[in-house]
């Protein structure tokens, strides 16, 4: 019995999170209207209770679990760590603009505690099945938070569009999975990387394969040229779902992507790594391009992600240690970045308005001198401008590109750049150059007032020091690999 | 106490001193925001004076050096020190920031504490783009130094500031980007090393020279600026405010001029000599085309502007020479530009404060309201003209012996400069001193205050010290200078 108990030690986390969730979702039930805040201070308690139970068993070495279908490595643990610290921001950010859209129900808080679950899962996954399975959480719960907001035809719109394309991304994992699994026989990646790794007669079914899977893979992350759903439902989504979607997903969707190609495809290096070129320079490219013409912050921000997410690539499509961990370092820069800049758009908006066009943004440094320069720092950080975080983000990934002597595309990658720099400059300009057109005050609620502070700061001092962080993604992924 | 880090406190006196401005806050405590950036100016300025009296004149080693891990995943160091190139121009920088400070006094009632807080950053990162000896340092400050001017332009800049800012920034940032994936190339041929000292003696093939020589070329290039990527310049300076003009000419085209001595020659020694030429041509271009482009100005910002360009082609031309006197004319030339070009710019700035307007045309006959204004604007037009005795004239001199040597063509055409210069600028002098008194306007004008003759007073020293005894300056860059040719002229090729 107790055998049975302890395989399942490692899962911890994960159980803790989804007892938590079940207990939310009948206490909700059970209050009326003013008392929603429970749900609130217990999604935040089951966020740091998670945390808890990570940071007591921190493994030094992977341990397989459950069969073979999960696993508890550095990579894991510190990718679980991040997600819930960015889950906890989404939620602070987000009480004021739910409260005031009548949104601050339970259903938010039990649906992201859910898509958390499911990134905990993907995370933790070394198997085809748990890493479907987890991706299909989240994607479910992504597409109700979206919409959530029922009277809202453009939230509906975009939660259609993202359900539909999200299910075919889906499909065409699933696709390429089987695939694999029909040549290597296994659906446990450290299977499948040794047999690909002696070697197999089956090359067709197998290049087959591993295009479905880069296919559905950058259908998630939303790389050009399966990035179409990427603007519409940023801006269709109510802010607050679009900072979730924004944040925490992309940290999962990275190891997503480092566990199925660095760690199970691993030896196919060759067959990816050409594709996964083609997805990074199209993205930087549309990515940075679109954005200038957006006049809507959320749809300008959604364009950037896209570019951001080829920048990303860059790193992975490295194929090394070095680049894999030069990746998790831009992911999770990344990550605290859009927070910001949603968050920011979060804080801004009051009832009835919602802050997310540009022109909103005009003359903010006469409005909250604060607040604009928090925004300034996280758009210089965007735009990869020292001495901001951002800066170092693109240098390792850059230097993991040159290593394996692709100095072209670090050349192509950093002229993208400068021209995603114009519209993050433009933002700079609205908020420090012109004069402001609306001079309603603004009294963000404390919390989250101190939260975004944190935030922006952390870019300055991740910016001045960044060794830390660039140390932990060094370790999380030496200590897995 | 602080022995073993006066360049730290070089850097960082200022920027701490900045942010001590920014929290003044809003526009109610001005006075206070001015008083704490004359201290932290001041400051910087005294904690720069022991480069000067405890500099060994004798090596061409570093000196103040400081070393600290920075970032060890990728072998970064926070690594500081001068040698006898970089220290004169961390000196300018403290000293000329005092200047802005001053100058900005009344003029700047808007977000005071802002405009000073940016004024005081940037000097601290400028100078710490002076004392990097860590390439990604050297980047992080070369780059971060753009922030902060962009919002000068951007916030206290003319009617068409947001295109000029705008541009500024994405010119250099073209150029530094390109920059950058080198530098990230000579991490990996050097083995894994981010210091600029042990890129002096990388080993680089002919092809990774050329193309790595072009990058740095636009990177410092676009900074100088060099002629054609030039045209950011008078944009940024007719929208920039009196202290960002100073700042830009005074002190930031020197990062540009001083990242050739830094970085192309010594690293790329190879391909500096193989396209020597092409940049010799560029300078050239700058000396006689800029100069008579300058002629043509109606804008006295404009003038000025054109005629920084052409001066800079003297800095770059001197350079390529490849020899002591060259390099180190090009080096007096620099400080040199950097007064003269702060005092001219302070100059203008004084007539724009009291009748808002930069047409030459608007002027005319201020020698009779402003007669002590009148005495100061000639001795600095004189040096813009490179007369003897002035300090323009040393670094020039230096530069056309060292190209006469070389050939005789490229001094005939550099000399053309003695005459352009003096064209432009003496004939917008006399338009704008002598003459008639036609424009009612002027005859209201008042002269100079005490705080005036502070700024040109003390920079009129400067000029007339530097012109009549160079020896000091170039006894502190000599060492250094002849150190670099030696690399230079060493092979880097495997």
């Amino acid at each position: 019995m107790s055998d049975f108990l302890t395989q399942f030690a490692p899962a911890l986390p994960e159980i803790f999170v989804l007892a938590m969730v079940s207990l939310i979702l009948l206490i909700d039930a059970a209050v009326d209207d003013s008392k929603r805040y429970i749900a609130y201070v217990l999604s935040l308690a089951t966020v740091a209770g998670a945390a808890f139970l990570t940071v007591r068993d921190l493994s030094t070495m992977p341990v397989l679990a459950l069969g073979g279908l999960f696993i508890d490595d550095p990579l894991a643990d510190v990718l679980k760590l991040f997600l819930y610290l960015t889950v906890a921001m989404v939620l602070v950010y987000s009480r004021d603009y739910l409260r005031q859209r009548g949104l601050y129900k339970g259903e938010f808080f039990v649906l992201a505690l859910f898509a958390l679950l499911g990134m905990m899962v993907m995370v933790s996954a070394s198997h085809f099945l748990t890493l479907y399975l987890g991706l299909e959480l989240l994607s479910l719960s992504l597409y109700a938070m979206v919409a959530l907001q029922r009277d809202s035809s453009v939230a509906t719109e975009a939660a259609m569009k993202y359900f539909v394309l999200g299910a075919l991304a889906s499909g065409m994992l699933l696709y390429g999975m089987s695939m694999v699994y029909g040549v290597t026989g296994s659906l446990a990646l450290a299977d499948i990387a040794q047999i690909l790794a002696d070697g197999t007669d089956l090359r067709i079914p197998l290049v087959f394969g591993v295009v479905f899977i880069v296919a559905g893979l950058a259908f998630k992350l939303g790389a050009v040229p399966f990035h179409m759903w990427v603007p519409d439902v940023y801006h269709g989504a109510p802010t607050a779902m679009t900072l979730f979607i924004g944040s925490a997903p992309k940290i999962a969707a990275f190891a997503f992507v480092v566990r199925i190609l660095g760690q199970g495809l691993e030896s196919q290096v060759g067959e990816w790594r050409d594709m996964l070129v083609i997805l990074a320079v199209l993205s930087m490219a549309v990515g940075n391009i679109a954005a200038i013409a957006q006049t809507n912050l959320k749809r300008m921000l959604a364009y950037s992600t896209i570019s951001h997410m080829g920048f990303m690539l860059l790193g992975i499509l490295a194929g090394s240690q070095n680049g894999y961990g030069s990746a998790m370092f831009y992911v999770l820069v990344y990550a605290l970045m859009s927070l910001g800049s949603f968050g920011m758009i979060l804080l801004l908006s009051r009832a009835g308005f919602e802050s997310d066009k540009l022109e909103d943004f005009k003359g903010l440094n006469r409005r909250s001198p604060w607040l604009a320069f928090v925004m300034l720092l996280l758009m210089f950080s965007m735009a990869g401008i020292p001495p901001t975080v951002g800066f170092y983000a693109k240098l390792a990934v850059l230097q993991a590109v040159v290593e394996i002597g692709y100095v072209w595309l670090a050349v192509a990658a950093v002229l993208l750049s400068l021209i995603g720099a114009f519209y993050y400059l433009r933002i700079v300009k609205l908020m420090y150059f012109d004069t402001p057109h609306d001079t309603t005050p603004i009294a963000p609620h404390y919390d989250s007032q101190l939260v975004m502070s944190v935030n922006g700061l952390a870019v300055l001092a991740l910016g001045i020091l960044p060794q830390p962080l660039m140390a932990v993604c060094v370790y999380a992924i030496g200590a897995s690999f | 106490m602080f022995g073993q880090s006066i360049l730290s406190l070089v850097i960082w006196v200022p920027i701490l001193a900045g942010v001590a401005v920014l929290a003044t806050g809003s526009d109610r405590n001005a006075m206070l925001a001015r008083w704490i950036a004359l201290a932290g100016a001041l400051l910087g300025f005294i904690v720069a004076i022991p480069l000067v009296t405890g500099f060994d004149t004798g090596t061409s080693a570093m000196q103040f050096v400081e070393k600290a891990e920075w970032i060890p995943a990728f072998n970064i160091h926070y690594h500081l020190g001068v040698d006898g190139i970089s220290m004169p121009l961390i000196l300018l920088n403290s000293f000329i920031t005092v200047l802005v400070v001053i100058a900005g006094w009344q003029v700047i009632q808007d977000n005071v504490a802002q405009y000073m807080a940016a004024f005081l950053i940037m000097s601290g990162l400028i100078n710490g783009v002076f004392a990097s000896l860590d390439g990604i340092l050297f980047y992080v400050f070369f780059e971060g130094m753009l922030i902060p001017l962009y919002l000068i332009v951007g916030v206290w800049g003319g009617p068409n500031r947001v295109y000029a800012a705008f541009k500024f920034f994405l010119y250099t940032l073209l150029g530094s980007l390109l920059m950058l994936v080198s530098m990230i190339y000579l991490y990996f041929q050097s083995g894994g090393s981010f210091d600029i000292q042990t890129w002096h003696t990388t080993t680089l093939g002919m092809t990774a020279q050329t193309l790595m020589f072009f990058a740095f070329l636009l990177a410092f290039g676009v900074k100088v600026p060099m002629w054609p990527v030039h045209t950011w310049l008078p944009d940024a300076h007719v929208e920039a405010p009196t202290g960002g003009s100073v700042v830009l000419a005074a002190i930031t085209l020197k990062v540009g001029a001083y990242g050739f001595l830094r970085f192309i020659l010594p690293i790329l020694p190879d391909a500096s000599a193989e396209f020597a030429w092409f940049v010799i041509a560029l300078s050239l271009i700058a000396v006689a085309y800029i100069g008579l482009v300058a002629l043509a100005q109606s804008d006295m910002k404009k003038l000025i502007a054109y005629s920084s360009i052409a001066h800079m082609g003297f800095v770059t031309l001197g350079f390529f020479m490849f020899s002591p006197l060259g390099v180190e004319g090009g080096l007096v030339q620099m400080i040199s530009h950097g007064f003269v070009s702060a005092a001219l710019f302070l100059c203008i700035g004084v007539m724009y404060d009291r009748l808002h307007s930069r047409q030459i045309k608007d002027y005319g006959g201020l020698v009779n309201k402003m007669p002590l204004f009148a005495a100061f604007f000639m001795l600095f037009a004189m040096a813009n003209a490179g007369l003897p005795a002035t300090s323009g004239f040393v670094g020039e001199f230096m530069v056309i012996m060292a190209a006469t040597k070389v050939n005789f063509w490229f001094a005939f055409v550099a000399a053309t400069t003695l005459i352009l210069g003096a064209a432009y600028t003496l004939w917008m002098y006399k338009r704008v001193v002598f003459g008639e008194v036609t424009n009612p306007r002027v005859e209201e004008l008042t002269d100079i205050n005490a705080r005036e003759i502070l700024l040109l007073g003390m920079l009129a020293v400067c000029v007339l010290a530097m012109g009549l005894y160079p020896k000091p300056f170039t006894d502190v860059m000599h060492v250094s200078v002849v150190d670099l040719l030696a690399h230079v002229a060493q092979s880097k090729l495997p």
